[in-house]
């Protein structure tokens, strides 16, 4: 038995112990450690691996449904009031969203966010063309127009993830089996807890198979340094056709300025594929579709690409809270491409829920319980 | 002998060499300043550690190294 295998059976007074320290995970950890629980993290690989290190780190607002809004931006807001703490490593930077139509359709879209948005109190700016043009001169000219979102903002998650677990205990290992009061470690070590938070992305189906969360591919390219080439995350209005789409492989313009100068390019969204690798052809078709919308891109300098996987689920909204059946286990995963966005509002729910709390947003909509029956 | 200009100055360069051959034929041994201050010049003259990207004729991050001067071209380092 290894050091780290006695420090687990040693200690079974932890009120809870969460599975997974990605964004997620570390987030559920710091509130629930902030609101005075005794509590651990239990983590196979590092902190802020996975998606949470694979994934662009954009604290986005997104109206896909009202139920997306008011989870974005509650936890936007948390994003906000956590920043001034942020050690600089974590590179958080307020530098906006633009949203870009390509046509007169698209600009309808942008019309009825600036409504949506607006009427909820979030800042908003309509841009035309000429205005897309100047607020980012790399972008191609023709361009029907734009919303900006001024507090949205990007940041280096897998730092993010550090910070929040500071003074939370790490125990190493791999779980294998949920049990009624705690789980049981790949080296046959059973470990008893108050309650288990399950935040393990993408791998939550090997723990508690019957939750509908599915792998969702993503490639991601960094270029080198270009600082002032660009100033907002710049994102088509396409990908959220992209975004949409269960049943095909599609690619969307989404380009981030990181504080390094360097850019984020993606995005990539595949079903079905289990391989982690980069693949040449996917990657060809998300750099062409960017260079569409930026052409100068094609003359930069990219220093490394790869991919990673999405916890997705058949709503499009994450799973927050007790697991059915199972009073003791808690769910935080099927976040999608928006872990990093909704972490912290999805550390108030469980924490919320677990401490019989009144929460901010009714918790309904992302509860593990609901209806994935698109018919009901 | 082509002429290039390396941060608006003129400089004579050989024949079909390197931009790294003709700033360091030069005496210009700072390539470029990294992100912490310091100075950086070729390492392995063969386009894989990074260290010579100057910017030429106003593309940034060109491999000094791996480009052939040209007449007239611009470096800036």
């Amino acid at each position: 038995m290894c050091n780290n295998d006695r420090l687990f059976a040693a200690i079974s007074s932890f009120d809870v112990i969460i599975v997974g320290s990605g964004i997620v995970g570390s987030a559920c950890a710091r509130e629930l450690a902030d609101a005075g629980l005794n509590v651990a993290v239990c983590e196979e690989s590092v902190v802020g691996g996975g998606a949470t290190a694979a994934g662009m780190g954009h604290v986005a607002v997104m109206d896909d449904s009202d139920a997306q809004f008011a989870l974005t931006n509650y936890s936007q807001r948390l994003w906000w009031e956590l920043a001034p703490n942020l050690p600089a490593d974590a590179e958080f930077s307020g530098s906006g969203s633009l949203w870009v139509a390509a046509d007169d359709e698209e600009m309808a879209e942008v019309h009825r966010k600036s409504t949506y948005y607006s009427a909820r109190g979030v800042a908003v700016d309509v841009l035309d063309s000429g205005g897309v043009a100047k607020a980012e001169p790399n972008l191609r000219r023709g361009l029907a127009g734009g919303l900006r979102l001024p507090a949205d903002a990007v940041c280096y998650a897998p730092a993010a993830a550090l910070f929040l677990m500071r003074g939370i205990p790490l125990l190493r290992g791999t779980v294998t089996t949920l049990t009624p009061t705690g789980f049981e470690l790949s080296t046959g070590v059973k470990v008893s807890t108050g309650a288990v938070v399950l935040a393990t992305g993408v791998a939550a189906y090997r723990l508690a198979p019957e939750l509908p969360v599915y792998p969702r591919k993503g490639h991601l390219l960094i270029t080198d340094r270009y600082p002032g080439y660009l100033n907002h995350q710049v994102i088509e209005l396409g990908y959220l056709k992209s975004a949409h789409s269960h049943d095909a492989d599609s690619v969307a313009f989404n380009v981030q300025p990181r504080v390094t100068g360097q850019l984020l390019i993606g995005s990539s969204r595949q079903l079905g594929v289990a391989d982690p690798a980069v693949e040449n052809a996917m990657l060809r078709r998300m750099l062409a579709r960017a260079v569409e919308y930026m052409p100068g891109l094609e003359t930069l300098r990219g220093i490394r690409a790869w991919a990673g996987f999405r916890a997705a689920t058949p709503d499009n909204l994450p799973l927050i809270g007790r697991r059915p059946g199972h009073p003791n286990t808690f769910i935080a995963s099927g976040h999608e491409g928006l872990g990093i966005s909704t972490s912290l509002a999805t550390a108030k729910l469980i924490a919320d829920e677990l401490l019989n709390r009144t929460s901010a947003i009714p918790r309904g909509p992302y509860d593990p319980a609901r209806s994935f029956d698109p018919h009901a | 002998m082509p002429e290039i200009r390396v941060d608006g100055m003129a400089v004579n360069a050989a024949e079909g060499v390197t931009v790294a051959i003709a700033l360091l034929s030069a005496g210009r041994n700072r390539f470029r300043t990294s992100l912490s201050g310091e100075p950086r010049a070729p390492l392995c003259g063969m386009g894989v550690c990074m260290e010579c990207r100057v910017t030429v004729d106003g593309q940034p991050h060109a491999l000094a190294c791996q480009v052939v001067v040209r007449e007239g071209m611009e470096v800036a380092t």
